[in-house]
């Protein structure tokens, strides 16, 4: 049973990552999209995509929370302690991130935009910067068991926990940006889909090289972590996850954003499955197995049931609402993020400065 | 002095999972929880009872026709997807706080209670789901279906409440586990789930969101009669508004008195703390105003009415009260706090319930609204009231279960974490909800100054 809750909580950060991280991702590229006029479009996009899902997709994140600390609580008190300082600025930035994005929508002006703009797009890059960072101190086994038992800065400020923040941002910015340009010839915006192949193309370069590179950091800094990555199923996860990414690379390249949506999204949650499997039977390396952590079998089996019974109602609304966003029924009108604002009046007065 | 051995809570019994001691004193981890909820619970209200009231107009809408009605509906719709989003972020924050604060109470019982925050997770996944559909789904998806992609907004609303007070309720009167030499063993979690104060818990919470999210976007329109904007949009959302508030307020007496006489069993010592009762007696009265002196342990300066504290606790003039020096003083809560809070709350509740009774005596036997300004005064006043009745109902329950965390099982001291920078954190979170209030309030004023018509005019063309 603790497998099943375990396997529950994998799903749980996957989808995460590919759909949190994605609309953490397309912050990433508003933060980079340049000056508001030569931003505008591509900002408009990221607003239109993100709208009708990204409180959807947050939930992946309660679902991971809740199931953690139900089915082990230990490691959950565990690490919440020792990773405070990640996991308080990450909850900060979702804070910023998502008041900043629903609040963006509503700007009158360029500036108010500008700075809601600002407060979104950089919070997009310190949340999955923290997570990827917490994630780093457990796998590197820099979270022991106890309240606070583990160093609270080394824990997360390592070479591992730095390697897997970047990485985590930058596959988030790779998502986005394959998700992106389909969205942007489903909108009708051809040059909007050519900006966003091109920073797909670089982010998922840029994106594989670090991985890549990145396994000489973990190899000398997590020597367990290394030979979990490249030895048995953590070592067939991680080439699945390159091929996905390769394969990724040349849809994108051919314009074939479809099946590149479902290669990227599989290259995410193909390394998320690696890092599982890559510090197998541990939880909480090098201290805490998996049964160890376990609560018990009768909170187990009800956390499965219960899980299972609100499934029903759940696969069907989810399959609802992603079909309605990818047939572009609950599209609005496309706008670039600057137009609306034009003419750029004079006296805002309800501006903050 | 304890009054003989009346109450055994006083046992500590269980040690934390996590081993080793908590903090010396969970006071500023307590107040950053404290300021969490207190930001995030209001907004938890719209959750239960906004989506209900669009729907309503929504569906008057469908009946009439009269694109007035989705106009309303549809601002409205914008204001709750607003409020949700907020809501999501602030109740992320607590979600990571129950382990960044509490990690002992977490490791140690989150096997007992976490399936109802499962269930939860769920349940919100699907508000979120729907909620985004029904708000981006206007004009894009048929009339019907767009009516019925609200109803599971509604329900959800209900269920996440439900779950969550099951936690709340479970917390303060635990059940489903047993003990043996310190641990938590053999846990039931859908006993725990279905812990026996759920039913007054959840009732009254529920009616309180219908009393301030109804009592609240009443006072805006309230607000615009006043200034004498009385056309159909703003006296439909006055009196839809209005109507949920007053239909919730005056049944919440009733809840408020099962809740009572529940926690006079459950949880005597909170019941002897919302009325400053010192010791245990038959036909105890009850002390309205005044402050209670703890080293007296008596309350000083207020109005004592006999024996109506036995006749609201138990139905029976003469009936038994347990007192505060039935424990030692360190298991007491802090009296002050817990009894202004709950005086605070009746006082409101009652003001509330007889301000509805006009409201609602009025339309009926007259059949039309109120026509003294003071009424509409009055409903401007009890938006912000409400609030405060329910933070400070909040703050009796919970400042009431100190010092406990699970009543009678562990310490609020021995769940906190050991983390001694809790300071940054808190001024920093202070810092953040103030930034986070100013953003709504700036974001809810820019949509009220639209004007209503710009909700139903045909999308404008599109630039470039």
């Amino acid at each position: 049973m603790a497998e099943v809750c375990l396997a529950l909580v994998v799903i749980g950060i996957a989808a995460y990552a590919v759909l949190g991280g994605a609309d953490f991702g397309g912050g990433f590229w508003d933060l980079s999209a340049g000056g508001a006029e030569g931003g505008g479009h591509l900002r408009g996009l990221v607003q239109r995509s993100m709208s009708p899902v990204w409180e959807a997709n947050h939930v992946w994140l309660i679902f991971v929370l809740v199931v953690v600390w139900t089915a082990f609580p230990v490691a959950f008190g565990s690490l919440m302690t020792t990773l405070a300082i990640p996991m308080f600025l990450a909850a900060v930035g979702i804070i910023f991130r998502g008041t900043a994005f629903a609040l963006r929508g509503h700007a009158a002006t360029i500036r108010e935009a500008r700075l809601i703009g600002a407060t979104f797009a950089l919070s997009s890059v310190l949340v999955p910067f923290c997570f990827g960072a917490a994630i780093g101190g457990i796998a590197s086994g820099r979270v022991p068991v106890g309240n606070q038992a583990g160093d609270t800065i080394t824990s997360w400020i390592n070479p591992t926990s730095v390697l897997i923040g970047v990485l985590a941002v930058l596959s988030g910015a790779y998502l986005a940006a394959v998700f992106l340009a389909g969205d942007a010839i489903r909108a009708g915006q051809p040059d909007l889909a050519r900006a966003f192949r091109t920073r797909a193309l670089g982010a998922g370069v840029v994106t594989g090289a670090v991985a890549l590179g990145g396994l000489l950091v973990i190899r000398s800094d997590a020597r367990a972590l290394f030979d979990g990555l490249t030895s048995g199923g953590g070592l067939v996860a991680v080439l699945v996850s390159a091929v996905a990414g390769a394969v990724t690379l040349g849809l994108v390249a051919s314009e074939r954003y479809g099946p590149a949506r479902i290669s990227a999204a599989g290259a995410v949650a193909a390394i998320t499955v690696g890092w599982v499997l890559a510090q197998d039977p541990y939880v909480l390396p090098p201290s805490l197995t998996l049964d160890q952590a376990a609560a018990s079998n009768t909170t187990l089996i009800t956390l499965v049931v219960a899980l299972a019974i609100g499934a029903i109602f759940l696969v069907p609304s989810l399959w609802y609402l992603y079909r309605l966003v990818l047939q572009g029924r609950l599209d609005q009108e496309f706008e670039p993020l600057h137009q609306r604002f034009q003419p750029i009046p004079d006296d805002d007065a309800g501006a903050p400065s | 002095m304890p009054d003989a051995a009346l109450l055994t809570l006083a046992a500590e019994r269980v040690s934390g999972a996590l081993g080793g001691a908590g903090g010396p004193d969970a006071i500023l981890a307590r107040r950053m929880q404290a300021l969490s909820l207190a930001v995030h619970i209001p907004i938890v209200c719209f959750g239960i009872a906004f989506p209900a009231m669009i729907l309503f107009v929504e569906g008057l809408y469908l009946r009439t026709g009269d694109v007035t009605y989705k106009a309303l509906a549809k601002r409205w719709s914008k204001v709750a997807i607003t409020i949700f989003a907020v809501g999501v972020v602030t109740g992320t924050i607590l979600s990571f706080e129950f382990g960044l604060l509490w990690p002992n109470f977490m490791a140690t019982f989150g096997e007992v209670f976490g399936v109802g925050f499962g269930l939860e997770g769920i349940s919100f996944f699907i508000e979120a789901i729907f909620i985004a559909v029904y708000v981006y789904g206007w004009d894009r998806l048929p009339r019907r279906t767009h009516f019925l992609t609200g109803i599971p907004v509604v329900i959800t609303g209900f269920t996440g409440s439900f779950l969550v007070m099951g936690v709340n309720a479970w917390m303060n009167d635990p059940v489903g586990f047993k003990v043996v030499d310190g641990k938590v063993v053999d846990p039931k979690p859908w006993e725990a789930l279905l812990a026996p104060n759920l039913g007054h818990e959840l009732t009254h919470m529920y009616f309180a969101g219908y009393m301030v999210a109804g009592f609240i976007v009443a006072g805006v329109y309230a607000t615009a009669w006043l200034r004498g904007r009385r056309d159909l949009y703003h006296r439909a959302g006055l009196v839809v508004a209005l109507s949920f508030a007053c239909l919730a307020a005056a049944p919440q007496g009733l809840a408020g008195d099962w809740a009572g006489r529940r926690v006079a069993v459950s949880q005597p010592i909170k019941l002897a703390a919302f009325e400053g009762l010192p010791r245990t007696e038959n036909g105890a009265p009850f002390t309205i105003g005044g402050y209670y002196d703890a080293s007296d342990n008596k309350v000083k300066y207020g109005i004592e009415i006999p024996k109506l504290l036995s006749l609201l606790s138990d139905h029976n003039p003469s009936g038994r009260v347990v007192g505060l020096s039935s424990v030692p003083p360190g298991d007491r809560p802090p009296v002050n706090v817990v009894r202004i809070a709950f005086q605070t709350m009746a006082a409101i509740g009652t003001a509330l319930a007889l301000l509805s009774l006009l409201f609602v005596l009025t339309c009926v036997f007259r059949r039309r609204l109120p026509r003294t300004q003071w009424f509409y005064r009055a409903v401007v006043v009890a938006g912000p009231l409400s609030l405060v009745a329910l933070i400070a109902g909040w703050t009796a329950t919970e400042v009431g279960r100190q010092p406990w965390v699970v009543y009678g099982y562990m310490r609020t001291t021995a769940a906190v974490t050991r983390s001694d920078n809790l300071e940054i954190g808190f001024a920093f979170l202070v810092v953040v909800y103030v930034g986070l209030a100013g953003a709504v309030a700036w974001l809810l004023r820019r949509l009220a100054a639209r004007p209503p018509e710009t909700e139903v005019a045909p999308a404008r063309e599109v630039a470039g």
